[in-house]
């Protein structure tokens, strides 16, 4: 990988240094927001356009953003597989370990503006957009403090104050949802984008080629991620799909197939994808990643691929080692600083699971809540509605 | 001349034996306002969207042929000469697609008005209308709410055979998270459908083709921009005591002509025009069988499951002990839509079937 710093520091000269004076004074240099670039590894693939350059402007700070921030979603992930077995979370639950560099890559290339739209697999998304790990570990508990207020669940976390719109449980119904907010984007002329996120598995949707002509044809600033992990639940792509070249899937929409475990590509192309959209219409992006847990805690996710396969993608791509790495050669952080920084995340996930976990459930009277912004007096029942009948107010 | 008599006759409440006594233009006229207008339903849909359009920039229309076309059935003429093409959207034949992204657009703040050519293509789109659109203020707990009208006729039209001709009221009113209307008359259309273009939850909206064409009198008062309907809230259209007859859409015109029919033979109907069948106006219903004691209710579509079930559901489980006689229920023939015209009409409901039901429930037949 080529480095250009542009720092005039010696980095013999900081070494020594460095090691001896407390994290406070190393702190200055990890929060260093001068230039670096940084080359991505894999190139991008591109469809109907030039491909971006492989040369990534960031910095220290965003790296080590990088690095804290994908080892938090590693972590709440993790703990979440292990509240599922402890039966705390009930239901689906569809975990993103092994995708987080989609989530931090995307967040780095646009504003809270951009609008996110997703599917079920939606955790590290929302803690992407700013969600807390206390809101999402409570309404994976069914609590009432959490981001949905229990009535949710993991399938269904939004943060709307920050243009994350869900969260969404039918495969490929995000992609004409995500579409109608980039309509909405253009009719109030916001100058901001909308990225639906979907899997290889909904790549075959039909409502995602309607939703994409209409885009097309409109001009919508829509950009389509398919989070191509390989797998749709137990099916691989060759067995799904006619042409898994998910990114060319638009015809006349370009595209560009993008190394989805490297963070700082996933970047650049949501950089350049955001550019496209705003001035010429729909974007395809087609990120190659993986999951290491199975589709959902139902599925071991070892029946349709061997443990070598897993083992091997986590040895060679896995997108926090691979930051890690980054930081390593280029004197960002030292290994004992990423360790200590690890250990406070764990604590930081530890602590919000405690929180959440200490949580009430929803009071009996949310079940009848929410139900339309404008009840006019509308009538609900319960299971026996002699018993429980409710008029919303 | 005899039909808007008794149009103008409900509508100002009067008892059938004063209609009897003095059936003659000239009392009509002075029931009302010299030079009553008179409106079709197709005007009032129409000048409903328009106004709605006007106050609130964030309303717009989209469906197939509603802008360079005129619309289908020229609900939405006009509309886009008057807004342009930022505001009336013609979309290509995918339900699915811009149905979706109708939603999706309601999501981010604006408020469209989605017009399926008919219900019967809805099918093609009905996830994003239940799972994207009901559900969704309920499952973010108030932060997504669905702001959007789905719209367009619904139920039997003329010949169209099977696979165009199937009544949606009962399937759309199932779902909590949805506001489900259907309008009968002029003064309907407009009031009901500025209050769904109004309302800040998803409302599914069930014209009548067959409706469309026809005129019915309108008042100054529905005539103005700011006139609305409450959702919820049934209308009686006619006040009666024997037998309560609850309908809604082009039944009702046809439960009036039963009324009427009954009124010769002695029986009171009071016809309850439901308006709202989402929800369901059960304290009107109920005020009018614990009045009558006899409940006929009628629909045009299929019967099992249907509208008329929940109704009679509701006053079995609410007034049961103000019942004289079981429940009557007519309905669409429990078969797909025939194309034959005779076949056809052996499918829906007739007047002399509302008659019949409602002999029945007074004890009055075999």
């Amino acid at each position: 990988m080529a480095l250009s710093r542009l720092s005039s520091r010696s980095n013999s000269f900081l070494k020594p240094v460095t090691t001896a004076l407390p994290y406070a004074i190393r702190r200055h240099v990890s929060t260093d927001t001068s230039p670096i670039t940084i080359e991505t590894a894999v190139p991008f693939t591109p469809h109907q356009c030039e491909a971006p350059s492989r040369s990534v402007e960031t910095s220290s700070e965003e790296i080590l953003s990088f690095f804290r921030d994908m080892a938090r979603m590693r972590r709440m992930e993790i703990a979440a597989d292990s509240l599922y077995k402890a039966k705390l979370i009930r239901g689906f639950c569809h975990l993103y370990d092994g995708q987080e560099a989609l989530a931090v890559g995307m967040e780095a290339a646009i504003t809270k503006k951009d609008a996110i739209i997703t599917s079920y697999r939606d955790h590290c998304t929302f803690i992407g957009r700013g969600g807390k790990l206390v809101d999402a570990f409570s309404e994976l508990m069914g609590r009432k403090t959490g981001c949905s207020h229990g009535k949710g669940g993991s399938m269904h976390f939004y943060k709307k104050d920050a243009s994350f719109y869900g969260g969404h449980g039918i495969v490929g119904a995000q992609i004409p949802l995500g579409c109608g907010i980039a309509f909405a984007q253009k009719y109030n002329k916001d100058e901001a984008v909308t990225f639906a996120m979907y899997g290889d598995g909904a790549a075959n949707q039909g409502q995602l080629f309607e939703a994409l002509n209409i885009a097309a044809l409109w001009d919508l600033p829509a950009i389509l991620v398919c989070e191509n992990n390989h797998y749709g639940m137990g099916t691989a792509t060759w067995r799904s799909a006619k042409s898994p070249a998910y990114f060319k899937r638009g015809d006349y929409v370009p595209g560009l197939k993008v190394d989805g475990m490297d963070a700082l590509a996933v970047k650049q192309a949501c950089k350049f994808a955001k550019e496209h959209a705003l001035k010429n219409g729909p974007f395809i992006l087609e990120m190659d990643t993986y999951r290491y847990h199975g589709h959902s805690m139902s599925d071991p996710g070892s029946t349709y691929r061997t443990r070598d396969e897993v083992s091997g993608v986590r040895q060679v791509r896995d997108p926090i080692e691979r930051v890690r790495k980054l930081l390593l050669s280029h004197d960002i952080a030292t290994e004992k600083e990423l360790k200590d920084m690890e250990k406070e995340i764990r604590k930081e996930v530890d602590d919000a699971v405690a929180q959440a976990k200490e949580s009430p459930v929803p009071d009996a009277s949310e079940l009848f809540t929410n139900m339309y912004v404008k009840d006019c007096g509308v009538e609900s029942f319960g299971a026996d509605r002699k018993e429980l009948k409710v008029t919303l107010a | 001349m005899l039909g808007i008599l008794r149009q103008r006759a409900v509508d100002g409440g009067l008892s059938t034996s004063f209609l009897r006594k003095t059936r003659s233009a000239l009392v009509s006229a002075r029931s009302y306002a010299a030079g009553a207008k008179e409106m079709t339903v197709r005007d009032a849909l129409n000048s409903a969207i328009d106004e709605e359009m006007s106050a609130d920039p964030k309303v717009f229309v989209m469906g197939e042929e509603v802008g360079q076309y005129q619309g289908a059935y020229k609900i939405t003429k006009g509309l886009l000469e008057k807004y342009g093409p930022e505001r009336v959207y013609d979309t290509p034949i995918t339900e699915a697609g811009f149905t979706g992204i109708g939603v999706g657009a309601a999501y981010a703040g604006l408020k469209p008005v989605v017009e399926f050519m008919t219900f019967n293509f809805s099918m093609q789109a009905i996830d994003h209308i239940i799972n994207s659109a009901a559900k969704s203020n309920y499952m973010s707990a108030g932060q997504i709410n669905v702001p959007i009208v789905f719209r367009g006729p619904n139920g039997a039209a003329a010949g169209v055979g099977a696979q165009h001709s199937q009544c949606y009221a009962a399937w759309y009113a199932s779902v909590p998270g949805l506001k489900v209307l259907a309008p009968y008359s002029a003064e309907d259309a407009r009031g009901l459908l500025k209050a769904a273009i109004r309302d800040p939850d998803p409302v599914v909206f069930l014209e009548n083709e067959l409706l469309y064409g026809e005129s019915f009198p309108i008042s100054e008062e529905a005539l103005d921009s700011s006139f609305c309907l409450p959702i919820g809230k049934a209308k009686i259209e006619r006040e009666g005591k024997d037998v309560t007859i609850t309908t809604f859409s082009k039944m009702v015109g046809f439960a009036l002509k039963a009324a009427e029919k009954l009124a010769e033979d002695g029986i009171s109907a009071e016809v309850i025009n439901l308006r709202s069948i989402r929800p369901l106006d059960r304290a009107t219903i109920n005020a009018s069988v614990r009045k009558t004691s006899r409940l006929v209710t009628v629909e045009e579509g299929f019967p099992q499951h249907g509208v008329c079930a929940e109704i009679c559901a509701s006053v079995v489980e609410e007034s049961f002990s103000y019942l004289d006689a079981p429940v009557e229920r007519i309905a669409g023939a429990d078969v797909p839509m025939p194309y034959a015209a005779n076949l056809e009409r052996l499918a829906l409901p007739q007047v002399e079937d509302i008659v019949r039901a409602a002999k029945r429930a007074c004890y009055r037949s075999k």
